[in-house]
């Protein structure tokens, strides 16, 4: 069986990936971190919304000792490929640290892959005008396209991405999660339907710190990718989340687009409501949903993003999955089911369910950014 | 000389129920039927009917029935009925055969072979009489990218000129010429009505409709016909007429007696003068000619609006249509082996040009491959046949499509083919007065608007059941195909896989 990841992720060759789940995130606003009892409690709660084949999680400001460094998360499907990534690696990056990440026994997670982390910088080499982060997506799709049973999961600075085979809780307790702080946990309980269950192929997706955990089917998948494909992104694991993924790189990091109008994009406002609109923001608005026809993320989903400082919320324009939110004091929680955030904080403030296509967003305060991920 | 051709059709008339009222004779354009006032008679002429089913449909007592000859030729897998009859009017005349609207040969229909997804559990299917489902469409071309002032977090990003429409239908090129002043209003009309544009063809802008002008495409042909400041000005949209699905590769010609006082007035040529529109424009002999008539388009209406151009599917389309890009048209128009015409060489209409459904797939492909899809929308001509047809040509990847032919059969057109002849029984493709009045444009204009309102339900049906609610969802989104009966060279070039895959 050939271990590229679109056959490990999609063995049948189907469309794409289809699946369900549940999805949690809990930030703190001031920067300060904390354990992942509660979102992993959390995620636990709603165990029944995954069916096993995947769980996983993020989680901010875990490595404030390298935090400038890239945290590149590497799994290894298969004995002896781990020489040649790592070959490839120390060629192409300046290694700072190599690692196996520690992990426990458990009797619940079978076959696990090898999981490492290098912590590396960009050396200098690269095309001309390259920027360290474009230079380092192109690294990671290259090993992702180009070595057989190994693949990159997560590769940005001061931040890990946590995921396999298992229910989420499994996974949890497999990565010993319960000795990470960070100031944003997001975490993800799978329920896919055509698929054995990849570790690749669990949530959340990342490219350098950005990462999603997402529930839905997208049913614009096709044009979706087809768009980002034209723009060099290769969809190695045809999934939704991926091109999610890759569509919030492009108009964050690319088009240097806010993450409110990325929104814009991803769960566009109907034509009406611009018409309707006399403010000059519905120029921009109609602008953005005609340029970027073909990233209208239609179908259900609800999607938790995340990178350095921000946690955003997002449910598709008619809200056809569900999301809550609420707040206690700095903390920020999204959640698939309300009685997940009452468990781990019965004495929220304010609980509300966000209209279809309006973003929730948690960002740390000016001040706490420079702190971000130091220990509080 | 003896003709040795049989007629084409039988007609019964039942005595029994015929009152001699004489409305099929006054109805048929073709001279059928005839009265005879000595013997109190109507006989018909079977030789002359074209089967255009006019006098059955108005003859008040049903007394009439038209069907095939059944004539029966020796069987013979090679020559065929047709190409036997072919050869014997060849004989006769010695001159081109010629016919109207579109190919009717049994080429592959690819549109037959495509079926559309629908959501099942993983993803709910959405009801289009409870949620939104926007059909809404913007023609012209779009920059790459949106840039947003950081300071200011105002739009930096220029727009070029868009048409909004409300469906994605145009009506395709059908000049006042080719068809009857009452019939483009009635598309003009429709257009308007249902938010869309019809096209003028290469045959101008009657003063009349010049009140419907912003619905119009107004076509800039080899001939210029009824091109001036003024006709650029007017239109919504420019469309340079490269070729015609048709008869690709060659020009048009209406005969000088269907060049009325009014068509002449339109057409700025003389009353009764022929008006030939050469195969190429003399002023385009390469891609760096058609550059620069775009941008003396683009000059002459101040880019405000878009100019496009309209080619005919031929074999390299994808890379004449990535050239046309680069000459910098606001959008493509497409015009596949099935579209129609007002008049063509009958060889050309039937052997000339390839299959809509492959030349779009193939356009699409390449210009994504060459990253400059965005820069061109793309619409869809020659052989649209009901909103399925539509929806799976948005999905292989057109923003629009054309129609005409379906436009004409809602108006009453049987597809009897003798559109070159003047003579139109239904009063569509036709100068002669007392024809064309047949066609009431305000009951034309309902009929076409029903048409495009049922169609576009249709479509709103079919979007939600794949679970999307806006059309660019599905634009470009051959997912929600698959292929049933194609061979893998047909599902390589349409991108689309096959059922059960």
């Amino acid at each position: 069986m050939s271990t590229h990841p679109s056959s490990l992720n999609n063995p049948y060759g189907d469309g794409k990936v289809i699946d369900a789940c549940s999805i949690f995130g809990v930030m703190d606003r001031s920067g300060a971190c904390f354990s992942g009892d509660d979102a992993i409690a959390a995620i636990a709660s709603m165990h029944d919304r995954g069916n096993g084949l995947g769980g996983g999680f993020a989680v901010y400001g875990c490595y404030p000792e390298f935090k400038d460094w890239y945290a590149l998360h590497v799994m290894y499907m298969e004995g002896g490929v781990r020489e040649d990534v790592e070959g490839y690696i120390d060629g192409h990056f300046h290694l700072r640290l190599a690692e196996e990440v520690p992990t426990r026994r458990t009797s619940r997670i079978t076959d696990p892959p090898q999981v490492w982390r290098y912590f590396v910088s960009r050396e200098g080499g690269g095309e001309p005008g390259e920027s360290d982060d474009d230079y380092v997506v192109r690294q990671v799709m290259r090993i992702n396209t180009s070595f057989k049973s190994a693949f990159v999961f997560s590769s940005g600075k001061n931040m890990g991405v946590f995921k396999g085979v298992g229910y989420p809780e499994e996974i949890a307790e497999f990565f010993c999660l319960d000795e990470y702080r960070g100031y944003i946990w997001t975490a993800h309980g799978r329920f896919p339907t055509n698929t054995p269950g990849w570790w690749g192929g669990a949530h959340p997706f990342n490219i350098l710190d950005w990462t999603v955990v997402h529930n839905g089917e997208i049913s614009s998948y096709g044009i979706n990718r087809r768009y980002l494909e034209a723009h060099g992104y290769q969809c190695t694991m045809e999934t939704d989340t991926e091109v999610m993924a890759y569509a919030l790189d492009l108009l964050l990091r690319r088009h240097g687009l806010p993450i409110e109008l990325a929104a814009t994009v991803l769960a566009a406002p109907l034509w009406s409501a611009i018409e309707r609109n006399g403010s000059p923001e519905a120029a921009l608005q109609r602008t953005l949903r005609q340029v970027y026809a073909s990233l209208l993320m239609n179908g259900p989903f609800t999607i938790i993003i995340a990178h350095a400082g921000e946690m955003v919320g997002l449910t598709d324009r008619i809200r056809l999955r569900p999301l809550t939110a609420a707040t206690l004091g700095p903390r920020l929680y999204l959640s698939s089911e309300e009685s997940a955030i009452r468990l781990v904080a019965p004495q929220v403030e304010r609980v509300w369910t966000p209209l279809g296509g309006q973003p929730v967003m948690g960002r740390l305060a000016e001040a706490a950014c420079w702190n971000a991920g130091d220990v509080a | 000389m003896k003709s040795y051709l049989a007629s084409r059709f039988v007609i019964d008339r039942n005595q029994d129920r015929c009152i001699h009222c004489r409305v099929c004779v006054r109805q048929c354009g073709f001279d059928v039927h005839s009265y005879d006032v000595e013997e109190d008679e109507i006989v018909s002429s079977e030789s002359r009917c074209v089967g255009c089913h006019r006098c059955v449909l108005f003859c008040p007592t049903g007394a009439l029935t038209v069907r095939s000859n059944p004539l029966s030729y020796r069987a013979n897998a090679n020559w065929h009925p047709e190409a036997i009859e072919d050869v014997l009017k060849q004989a006769e005349t010695g001159g081109v055969l010629l016919t109207g609207m579109g190919n009717d040969k049994p080429y592959r229909i690819y549109w037959d072979h495509l079926v559309l997804n629908a959501s099942q559990v993983t993803n709910p299917p959405i009801d289009p009489l409870r949620e939104p489902m926007e059909l809404k469409t913007f023609l012209g071309a779009k920059p790459e990218r949106v840039e947003i002032d950081p300071a200011t977090g105002a739009l930096v990003t220029p727009m070029p000129p868009q048409v909004a429409i409300e469906v994605p239908i145009l009506f395709s090129a059908m000049s006042f010429g080719s068809i009857s002043l009452q019939v483009q209003e009635s598309l003009a009309r429709a257009a308007g009505q249902a938010g869309t544009l019809f096209n003028t063809g290469e045959g101008g802008l009657h003063r009349s409709l010049y009140r419907h002008a912003d619905h119009a495409v107004v076509q800039v042909a080899s001939g210029r016909f009824g091109v001036d400041a003024g006709y650029l000005e007017a239109g919504r949209m420019v469309e340079i007429k490269i070729g015609q699905g048709a008869k690709p590769g060659i020009g048009g010609h209406l005969p000088g007696e269907k060049v009325s006082v009014e068509v002449a007035a339109t057409r700025m040529i003389p009353p009764g003068t022929d008006a030939l529109s050469p195969a190429p424009h003399h002023d385009i002999y390469s891609i760096e000619d058609l550059a620069q008539l775009i941008f003396a388009l683009k000059e002459a209406t101040g880019y405000t609006k878009p100019v496009g151009v309209k080619i005919a599917a031929v074999h390299n389309v994808a890379a004449i249509a990535s050239g046309i890009v680069r000459a910098g048209a606001d959008y493509i128009a497409i015009d596949g082996l099935r579209g129609s015409t007002g008049a063509a060489p009958k060889v050309m209409r039937d052997h000339v040009g390839i299959p809509i459904e492959l030349a779009l797939a193939a356009v699409d492909t390449r210009l994504r491959q060459e990253g400059i899809r965005h820069r061109v929308s793309i619409i869809a001509a020659g052989g649209i046949r009901c909103s399925a047809d539509v929806l799976k040509a948005i999905a292989l990847g057109a923003d629009a499509v054309y129609v005409a032919t379906a436009a004409l059969v809602a108006l009453g057109c049987h597809l009897c083919q003798m559109c070159y002849t003047g003579k139109c029984s239904w009063g569509i493709a036709t100068q002669n007065p007392y024809l064309s009045r047949r066609v009431n444009p305000d009951i034309g204009a309902r009929r076409l608007t029903n048409l495009l309102r049922g169609w576009s339900h249709e479509i709103q049906e079919m979007l939600g059941g794949m679970g999307v609610n806006a059309l660019e969802s599905l634009r470009g989104n051959r997912l929600h195909l698959r292929a049933v009966g194609l061979n893998e060279h047909e599902m390589r070039v349409l991108g689309v896989r096959p059922a059960g895959e």
